[in-house]
């Protein structure tokens, strides 16, 4: 059971992830002027943000350790923050500046951070076979970490996703695959790219324990997560988690989402921060006040990682062509 | 150049010595493992892993299923966590199942990360014909590779290179594909050059990833080549000793590619001959007669001839690949041209 100052705790962490989320946006847009241009401002290039989906990288993180592994899908930064990257780096990274996690070499969909063993990768699936030798790698030498692949459920049409998964059965390895079905790959609405309801039936094919975990709800999402993880912590092999969450904004920033009709306000009554927050309220764990405390420092958080980010230097162009080879 | 210590009389395959290189790193360091199709208790379908399952047994020497994605993704993995992974691609024309993870993942990883995260990787993988095994399981594809940045390629001729090669593959901090010509192998149900059994010295070594070998001396013509092609340079310039000097270069690595050596041979003979079992057009000769455009066209006195695959799928019958393929023959003619 998750106890009192955990449940105010996995409030804080979604907040805080909002909070920069909701943050990245503004800034993303403020700049792209007069003409919407994607390559233009201070945030160039795509843009993809994890609105609505808080509660499962705080209830997946909230299992982890630094010295266990995510593998995450182009959609990272919900996952980076729960995970424990430095948010000064990650947003200086995000504006492509010199004292960013990768010099400015990675931006939003390549962040790595070997210190909290994060990695995400922008090709759909192909992180989780990296996953799998992460897990591998840690059962060679001898340590109780797990590795964590972490995609959407557009990924699990992939064949790296299924490659993934044979191999771990296969070698009962320590990872815990997690499918984020927010209903959308792109404009392609999972029923019309799936035919089945329950995608976890798929880990039950490669012969793994797999959950359907539906209600975007954090506490439930940490308690099939400790589950899982605990399995592979103590060497039971892997599992699948297909947890059903909901994407409330574009699938890129810019994105009009004409393709989502009446479901997208749908969706966005479905945000799960608003619902916790009243969980936490009428059960007495949280105030108004200190909520809206929660809110303010999460912001102010969120606001020096900018300042930091726009006041850090761009790498030098000739940097180009550092980092080819170690 | 080629032998930096004495390479003694034993005499190996070019299989044997790389699957002692990779056994001789394995004994030293508890990081290094094999992982692909049918390189346990078979050995390689190839020979590269003879013998390495009875020594290592199968948590080091781990037979993958027919997974390529999975099991190089995997590899990438267990190299970020500092491992140091040799992970067999059975035949480099499988790359098409698999590439997102070979130059998506694996050759980007490092400069991605602003060099934070390091993939001391090898992928090793069977290249080349001349046996009839025809469009997807023939070609040789160096250039492939070695247009993407981030992965080192080398291609050795000799079963001396090959095990300096492997072990000096296994030490890099980068990933390394390395890439073993079938008809290089020494195998017993392949017809060979004899070149494909030589001298190897017993104690570990390193031949350095990068450095080129002058394999032939002379004055007449250079003629650059690799993997397999040398054999044939070889023989040819052994056989136009007293006619024509052939200086040979054998570039033992198309990622770097040694420029200097080819440019210092070529201001001294002014004529050159690429050999290459790779297609022709867009690739490793055009790449070398750019490197000589761009320092100093002025170095050669007559035009370059290609020998080269020609720029068509690999057919089957035998008279038909051979068609195609660089020969003996060919070679000869090519010299003849340059230096008429």
């Amino acid at each position: 059971m998750v106890d009192n100052d955990t449940r105010v705790d996995f409030y804080r962490q979604m907040v805080r992830i909002r909070a920069y989320e909701a943050a990245l946006q503004a800034n993303y847009h403020a700049d792209k002027t007069p003409q919407w241009d994607i390559g233009a401002g201070l945030i160039p290039g795509e843009m993809h943000l994890a609105a609505g989906q808080e509660p499962v990288a705080v209830g997946l993180c909230a299992n982890l350790v630094k010295d266990d592994a995510i593998t995450g899908p182009h959609r990272p930064h919900h996952l980076a923050l729960a995970k424990g990257v430095d948010i000064n780096k990650m947003t200086a990274e995000i504006y492509g500046r010199d004292t960013g996690l990768c010099h400015g070499k990675g931006g939003h969909m390549h962040l790595f951070d070997p210190e909290q063993h994060f990695s995400c990768s922008g090709i759909i699936a192909e992180g989780m076979p990296v996953a799998v030798g992460q897990a591998l790698a840690f059962s060679r030498k001898g340590t109780d970490n797990v590795a964590v692949a972490v995609a959407g459920e557009g990924a699990a049409n992939q064949g790296a996703f299924h490659e993934a998964l044979n191999l771990a059965a296969m070698w009962k390895l320590p990872v815990v695959f997690i499918i984020e079905d927010n209903d959308w790959a792109i404009s392609v609405a999972r029923d019309t790219a799936t035919p089945i309801k329950d995608g976890s039936l798929r880990g039950t094919a490669y012969g793994m324990p797999s959950q359907r975990v539906e209600g975007n709800d954090v506490e439930m999402i940490y308690e099939a997560c400790k589950t899982a993880v605990e399995r592979a912590r103590a060497g039971g092999g892997p599992t699948l988690l297909e947890i059903h969450t909901v994407r409330m904004w574009g699938h890129f920033e810019g994105d009009a989402q004409a393709y989502r009709g009446d479901e997208l306000n749908e969706a966005n009554e479905r945000d799960p921060i608003p619902a916790y927050e009243k969980r936490l309220l009428s059960a007495g764990l949280l105030t108004e006040d200190q909520a809206a405390q929660i809110k303010a420092e999460a912001e102010a958080e969120v606001q020096a990682a900018i300042d930091f980010a726009t006041s850090s230097p761009e790498p030098k162009p000739s940097d180009a062509y550092l980092h080819v080879f170690a | 150049m080629t032998a930096t210590i004495d390479a003694g009389t034993r005499r190996v395959t070019t299989a044997k010595a790389i699957s002692e290189g990779i056994a001789q790193e394995m004994r030293a360091n508890p990081d290094v493992f094999v992982m692909g199709e049918d390189v346990g208790p078979y050995g390689g379908i190839f020979g590269s892993t003879g013998g390495l399952f009875e020594e290592f047994g199968s948590t080091r020497i781990i037979d993958t299923p027919i997974s390529e994605t999975g099991f190089i993704g995997a590899g990438i993995g267990a190299a970020v966590e500092g491992m140091r992974p040799v992970v067999e691609l059975m035949f480099v024309d499988f790359f098409g199942v698999c590439f997102d993870q070979i130059y998506n993942h694996m050759a980007k990883i490092h400069y991605e990360s602003g060099g934070n995260v390091k993939v001391p990787m090898v992928l090793m993988t069977a290249v080349g014909g001349g046996y009839s095994d025809a469009a997807q399981h023939s070609q040789c594809l160096w250039a492939t590779f070695a247009h993407m940045p981030g992965m080192k390629v080398v291609a050795p001729s000799n079963p001396y290179d090959a095990k300096g090669l492997m072990i000096s593959a296994i030490r890099d901090d980068n990933p390394v594909v390395f890439m073993f010509h079938k008809g290089v192998m020494g195998l017993p149900w392949m017809a060979k050059n004899p070149r494909s059994i030589g001298p190897v010295p017993e104690e570990e070594y390193t031949v350095p990833i990068g450095k080129a070998a002058i394999a032939h001396e002379g004055s007449d013509v250079t003629v650059v080549s690799l993997s397999i092609s040398v054999q044939h340079c070889l023989d040819v310039a052994e056989e136009l000793e007293g006619t024509t000097s052939v200086e040979v270069i054998d570039l033992r690595s198309v990622v770097p590619l040694d420029r200097e050596t080819i440019l210092a041979s070529v201001a001294k003979t002014g004529k050159l001959v690429i050999v290459d079992e790779d297609y022709k057009s867009f690739g490793l000769s055009g790449e070398i007669v750019a490197t000589i455009a761009d320092k100093d066209p002025s170095l050669l006195k007559a035009p370059v001839e290609r020998v080269c695959y020609p720029d068509v799928p690999v057919p089957y019958a035998r008279v038909l690949e051979y068609e195609a393929l660089p020969t003996r023959d060919k070679i000869k003619a090519a010299i003849a041209k340059v230096t008429a």
